[in-house]
């Protein structure tokens, strides 16, 4: 009986309260501050490697170099506002195809549609800017600080120079790291190099300053100050995603049906003759939640599913020689079984004989196998363990099938979209003007995109409006009914064009006809239906 | 004031306001929002400082700044004409010949041109330029006193028939009938062959006796086959246009007692250098010889 007490015992009991759980947050009560604890295991593994991917792609996206020639910036990812274009690698974007960008967004709609109602609040908890950036703030923290309780400590202490000091060098470090993300920002709107020149030089205009000084404040105080606060207050992500979870969703679950009742002192009650479950009450969960909450209350909207909870409690299931899973990422519909399983069908969370599970595999190489639950409860071969599976129904198939086609439509408009437009406008005031002769002359501004980064030149033919001659304005001379115009690589031309037709030729007000360009040495073309106007017959 | 309330479920101070047994708590403020509001106090100090800011009876506090709305205005106004002030200075030397010449000084004139056509022609000649009865439309081919560059450039700088200006275009039609010239008949007759020239329907035998007295009475200015001449200021009368009307009653209306278009010369009014501007624009609407 002594041994089995030490073998619990080795396991740290953590004082640790869930600051930020509902019931702890009470109006006109300043916050608590959370203090996490560090996790070890896969989860924290994973979302060390999502955090390195995500940072990586955020600094060093702006300094990709592609080559599109002389005419085009190298920049591989540029938003050009100045010069109204978009450039990704080789895709670039005029403001009229805007609508790729539309596309994009119903496309990221679908997206989380399909990522939470298969794999629940993944975004928030690994891939979510806030998230990462607070990781890495408490990166830093750790460093200067130590862990958890070395960090209360320090919090509660008065003022010497040793806190001074960690306090400063912590900040300083913050505001470098804000600074950073806050300058790499502004990368993406020019070239990157001339830009970091430009900047230290102080030869930006004042609003790229304020871009990186907003930014820099907005995630110094994000990441350092106001963090789990920013997720349970401030953002609408989690309500919207909420609505999207159903029971087949993965979440964050403290299976209770295992771990309850939870006792910190589970020899001396086993002892007693209590029943007792997998959960030795050591607080591991709630010490290295960033989120300051307790998962074994259950589902709660705090939660960003980080799942350093899992890690932090198979630790202590690993120490006890229990199965990993006490808290796991499962479904609703498996935990609702499991539960049912564990109370005889009531569900009823009082009613709970825990389904305690060893790992026998464990025990018999550790030779522990004296401790009191070693008989295998025989209802662990009927519990249900979430699995991949759950991924794959009809909810997330419809998800994908839509997200798929979407994608498709929009890469086959990508490839087959024309890099040549033209667009007529007509003169409305005069909108025809009768000349001396009795023939009737329109105006019209015409624009020829060129939206391919070398020089062209193209053949602009009036084509369906008989009798029609070209005349440009300042000048008499017909010009037939065509006319060619060389156009600026990745620029738009316009010309102003006079159209007359003879008397006898007009036999109606208003007449279509087109305009179609050619590409001169190439085969693009395009045309643009366009009016021509008369006075009425009547008149 | 008198003793504090609290009200029972929050424990919370009362405000001693009481609707239908409802109280007012009377909690604190947001912390943050009273440190706004305090940032505000001060920034308003500064404000009330260094701008104009309290009106007193007749004018407000000038601040230490000395800004004012309008001494703003005026400085954005000097600038924005000292950026103009190179391209101007080209085009008061340039002819308008040498200006359509080059590609920068033709679209700077050609953007003044349109909005000082806007503000100073559009009264009489419309706003697209379409003109009205009486009022040239100057989109056509159709030119009285001439419609290459420099004629245009002439008849805006000196009007027609402006008698301020000793080089202004002048010309007068004789009034036929009013003056008894001509007699009715006659007048009628050369209306007839007015109408042939122009392509209309017209009465032949009257036509007949019209011919004669046209070239008799009307040739010297009009020209032989009635094309008219820009030197006078004559109208084309065989072509499709008409400054009245093209029909038999305005034809004889303008032989009895014509009327004159006016327009004032407008070197004086706006310079040489609006004219110039001006002058090529109108060229530049289509008609432009």
């Amino acid at each position: 009986m002594a041994e089995n007490a030490g073998a619990t015992g080795t396991i740290e009991k953590i004082e640790a309260e869930a600051v930020n759980s509902k019931e702890q947050r009470e109006l006109y009560v300043a916050r608590k501050k959370v203090f996490p604890k560090r996790a070890y295991g896969t989860f924290r593994s994973l979302k060390w490697w999502v955090m390195g991917i995500t940072l990586g792609i955020y600094y060093l996206t702006p300094w990709l170099r592609w080559d599109r020639g002389e005419f085009a910036p190298d920049q591989a990812v540029l938003i050009d506002l100045a010069n109204r274009r978009f450039y990704f690698f080789f895709i670039e974007i005029w403001p009229q195809e805007f609508y790729y960008v539309a596309g994009l967004l119903v496309m990221a709609g679908i997206g989380l549609f399909l990522v939470t109602s298969t794999v629940g609040r993944a975004w928030c908890g690994y891939a979510c800017p806030q998230t990462v950036w607070v990781d890495l703030f408490l990166v830093v923290e750790r460093y200067f600080e130590g862990d958890r309780n070395a960090r209360i400590k320090l919090d509660n202490a008065s003022w010497s120079r040793e806190k001074i000091f960690k306090r400063v060098a912590k900040h300083a470090v913050w505001l470098f790291i804000a600074f950073s993300t806050g300058g790499a920002w502004i990368f993406y709107f020019a070239d990157a190099p001339t830009l970091l020149v430009d900047f230290w030089t102080f030869d930006l205009p004042i609003v790229a300053y304020g871009t990186v000084a907003v930014l820099t404040f907005m995630t110094y105080t994000f990441g350092g100050f106001m963090r789990e606060q920013v997720c349970t207050y401030m953002c609408p992500w989690p309500r919207i995603q909420a609505a999207m979870l159903d029971e087949d969703s993965l979440t964050v679950t403290y299976n209770n049906w295992r771990g309850e009742p939870r006792n910190r002192h589970a020899k001396r009650a086993i002892a007693a003759g209590d029943t007792v479950g997998d959960c030795v009450d050591c607080n591991a969960c709630v010490a290295v939640c960033p989120m300051g909450i307790d998962i074994r209350e259950g589902q709660q909207l705090e939660c960003i599913t980080c799942a350093l909870c899992i890690d932090a409690c198979d630790g202590v299931m690993q120490k006890l020689g229990r199965e990993h899973g006490l808290i796991s990422y499962a479904t609703l519909r498996d935990y609702n079984e499991n539960l049912a399983l564990a109370t005889g069908g009531t569900s009823n969370p009082a009613d709970i004989n825990p389904i305690t599970m060893i790992n026998i595999v464990d025990m018999a190489s550790k030779k522990k196998a004296k401790m009191a639950s070693v008989v295998p409860d025989v209802r662990v071969d009927k519990v249900a363990h979430t699995t991949l599976r759950s991924i794959a129904r009809p909810r997330t198939m419809v998800y994908s099938a839509v997200l798929m086609s979407i994608a498709f439509a929009m890469l086959a408009v990508l490839v087959t979209r024309s890099r040549l437009d033209i667009n007529v406008l007509h003169d409305r005031n005069p909108v025809f003007v009768k000349l001396s002769d009795g023939s009737i002359r329109n105006g019209y501004e015409i624009k020829v995109l060129n939206m391919i980064a070398r020089p062209r030149k193209f053949g602009v033919k009036v084509e369906g409006l008989n009798g029609a001659e070209i005349s440009f304005a300042g000048s008499n001379e017909k010009m037939g009914d065509s006319f060619t115009i060389s156009v600026a690589p990745d620029q738009l031309q316009s010309t102003k064009i006079f159209l007359s037709v003879p008397k006898d030729q007009i036999d109606k007000a208003h007449s279509n006809f087109k305009f179609v360009v050619n590409e001169i040495d190439g085969e693009e073309n395009s045309f643009y239906t366009a009016k021509f106007e008369a006075p009425r017959k009547d008149r | 004031m008198a003793e504090k309330k609290i009200d029972e479920i929050s424990g919370v101070e009362t405000t001693g306001h009481e609707w239908d047994g409802i109280t007012e708590l009377n909690n604190p403020l947001p912390r943050w929002w009273l440190y706004t509001m305090y940032l505000c106090i001060l920034f308003s100090i500064g404000y009330v400082i260094y701008y104009p800011a309290i009106p007193l009876l007749t004018e407000a506090t000038k601040g230490i700044s000395g800004i004012t709305t309008r001494g703003e205005l005026m400085k954005e106004l000097a600038a924005a004409k000292a950026s103009r002030a190179g391209l101007i200075a080209k085009i008061e030397e340039a002819s308008v010949e040498e200006i359509v010449g080059d590609t920068e000084l033709k679209r700077f004139a050609l953007s003044a041109g349109s909005s000082l056509f806007k503000v100073n022609c559009v009264q009489c000649h419309g706003s697209g330029a379409q003109g009205a009865p009486g009022f040239p439309n100057l989109n056509d081919d159709d030119w009285l006193w001439g419609g290459d560059l420099d004629a245009i450039y002439q008849t805006i700088a000196h009007g027609a028939r402006y008698e301020q200006d000793d080089d202004t275009r002048t010309s007068e039609m004789p009034a036929f009938g009013k003056d008894e010239l001509l007699d009715r008949n006659q007048i009628a007759s050369i209306a007839e062959h007015v109408l042939k020239i122009s392509d209309f329907e017209y009465d032949a035998e009257k036509e007949k006796e019209g011919a004669p007295l046209f070239a008799e009475n009307c040739s010297a200015c009009h020209g032989v086959d009635g094309k008219g001449n820009s030197e006078f200021g004559a109208p084309n009368l065989a072509d499709a246009l008409w400054l009245y009307a093209g029909n038999r009653q305005a034809i004889i209306a303008q032989v009895n007692a014509p009327k004159h278009g006016e327009m004032p010369a407008w070197n004086s009014r706006l310079g040489d250098v609006a004219v110039k501007q001006l002058a090529i624009y109108v060229h530049n609407l289509g008609g432009g010889q």
